[in-house]
């Protein structure tokens, strides 16, 4: 791993309203160095407006607070951005879409690291397909292997495995870790068994407000099936269904 | 195979029903030739026909091309800039007001009975339909994708160019196929207000001679050229956007 990629952390401060409508006050998130934080609740609580806000993207609301790296330096173009739908542009193919950051800089693209990111996803025998030939898992994968390619420090993930069967969702959540080790991640997840088995750090978000959960001794990435991820699991379960 | 056995089997079944009218109401050939009558003339005129539908193609394509280019060319630019979005869409919606046939006179008027206002005419009719649904397209490109680019801090250019122009091409191939329909109304409506050549200018002067049979044949030559028309441009909008159809 190269400097440039070694995550530091994230301070979010500040509250964020809808027109009148506060949609949170007081909102203290930390996203530690090099680590992954889950943000984890129910569906339409705000956990991707926090991260849109992060991200610079339009949330149709007001954030009114302040975004701190450690580093002190701008965020600008030092994340990378993954959301529940691949994303995958239809007109180009796999390879051309693992470069799409660069050909959208204008910036030189090399066909050769796109090649050893799909080699890594093991997907480099599609690289000339298009996307609409290709499972949702693989198409999951190129998205990973498209984030990778922009090589930035912090990743930024909107639920990018929600829509994925069980089975693939278990085997992207292994992929994504290892290959985003070092990073600063945060992931937005609404699924108690993702939060528990890949997070550092777990941040409920209820309608109540934002709450960081226990995470236990073991550090991620947690065996599915293991005692101690199913016990943080089904706290994190107990908790959501609290309201 | 099918899909060509059944035009072949409403080919056969309107002109039987077209034969069985003329011959039971026993009326006039000058009023309603019968289809062998038309088929006659066809062949009879083949060269005279085949002479005023060249021009009449020549009309129709270039008056197609510039129309594309020119609403294409528009809205691209009312995407990349937000004064002509204020300035030139109201003004676009409220041309649209003015039935652009009741132009044909002044086009001729300025611009001559030669071909020059036969593409003017055709452009016209083609240009907000083009326009409108690439604009359309454009405007509405997936979310998830813009907010993809702007995280890969893409410039607003390269955004419109690599990622809301293919977007949209779809709604592009829509436009250009209502296009490749109405670009002949567009060139023999200009031919209909003064011309020397065209099949536009052929049926008036057949229809003024009483060859209704002649003007029957140009207007099935100019049918059988819009259906070509509109066949080419969707194959080839079809290629452009193969992605979309997911084939």
């Amino acid at each position: 791993m190269t400097q440039s990629q070694a995550g530091g952390g994230i301070r979010l401060r500040g509250r964020f309203s809808h027109g009148d409508q506060p949609l949170f006050d007081d909102l203290d998130l930390a996203l530690e160095g090099g680590q992954w934080t889950c943000l984890l609740g129910p569906s339409g609580v705000g956990k991707s407006t926090i991260l849109r806000v992060i991200a610079g993207l339009d949330t149709g609301g007001v954030f009114d607070g302040s975004i701190d790296p450690d580093d002190g330096a701008p965020l600008h173009g030092r994340f990378a951005y993954m959301a529940q739908s691949d994303l995958l542009l239809p007109w180009l193919d796999v390879r051309g879409n693992v470069m799409l950051g660069a050909s959208l800089r204008g910036q030189d693209r090399t066909p050769d690291r796109a090649d050893q990111l799909l080699k890594r996803v093991e997907l480099e025998q599609h690289a000339a397909k298009r996307p609409h030939e290709l499972s949702g898992g693989m198409r999951q994968r190129v998205a990973l292997a498209r984030t990778l390619m922009e090589d930035r420090p912090l990743l930024l993930l909107d639920e990018p495995f929600s829509a994925l069967d069980a089975r693939t969702r278990s085997e992207m959540q292994e992929l994504a870790f290892e290959m985003l080790a070092g990073r600063t991640v945060l992931l937005v997840t609404h699924d108690p068994a993702e939060a528990a088995r890949i997070g550092h750090r777990i941040y409920l978000m209820t309608e109540s407000g934002l709450e960081r959960a226990p995470t236990g001794e073991q550090k991620p990435l947690r065996g599915f099936d293991d005692p101690e991820t199913l016990s943080i699991q089904s706290r994190l379960f107990a908790r959501l269904r609290q309201r | 195979m099918r899909r060509l056995r059944d035009i072949v089997l409403v080919i056969v079944g309107v002109t039987a029903a077209w034969e069985l009218l003329v011959w039971l109401t026993g009326v006039p050939p000058f009023i309603l030739p019968g289809p062998f009558r038309v088929a006659k003339a066809a062949i009879t005129h083949a060269g005279l026909i085949g002479e005023h539908a060249l021009v009449t193609l020549v009309e129709v394509l270039a008056g197609l091309l510039l129309g594309s280019v020119l609403g294409a060319g528009t809205s691209l630019y009312l995407m990349a800039s937000s004064t002509a979005r204020r300035l030139l869409l109201p003004l676009m919606v409220f041309s649209q007001t003015v039935p652009v046939f009741a132009l044909a006179p002044l086009l001729t008027l300025w611009l001559g009975y030669g071909i020059g206002s036969k593409i003017a005419m055709t452009l016209l009719i083609i240009y907000f339909p083009v326009a409108s649904t690439f604009y359309d397209g454009l405007r509405n490109t997936p979310p998830g994708f813009l907010d993809l680019a702007a995280t890969m801090n893409a410039t607003p250019r390269r955004t419109l160019f690599q990622v809301r122009v293919p977007a949209a091409l779809p709604s592009l191939a829509s436009g250009l196929k209502l296009a490749a329909v109405y670009a002949p109304i567009g060139a023999v409506i200009g031919e209909w207000v003064g011309a020397s050549r065209g099949l536009g200018y052929l049926m008036l002067l057949a229809n003024g001679r009483v060859k209704i049979d002649l003007m029957f044949a140009a207007l099935f030559v100019l049918a059988a050229l819009t259906i070509l028309l509109h066949t080419t441009v969707s194959r080839a909008g079809h290629r452009l956007t193969r992605w979309a159809s997911g084939t």
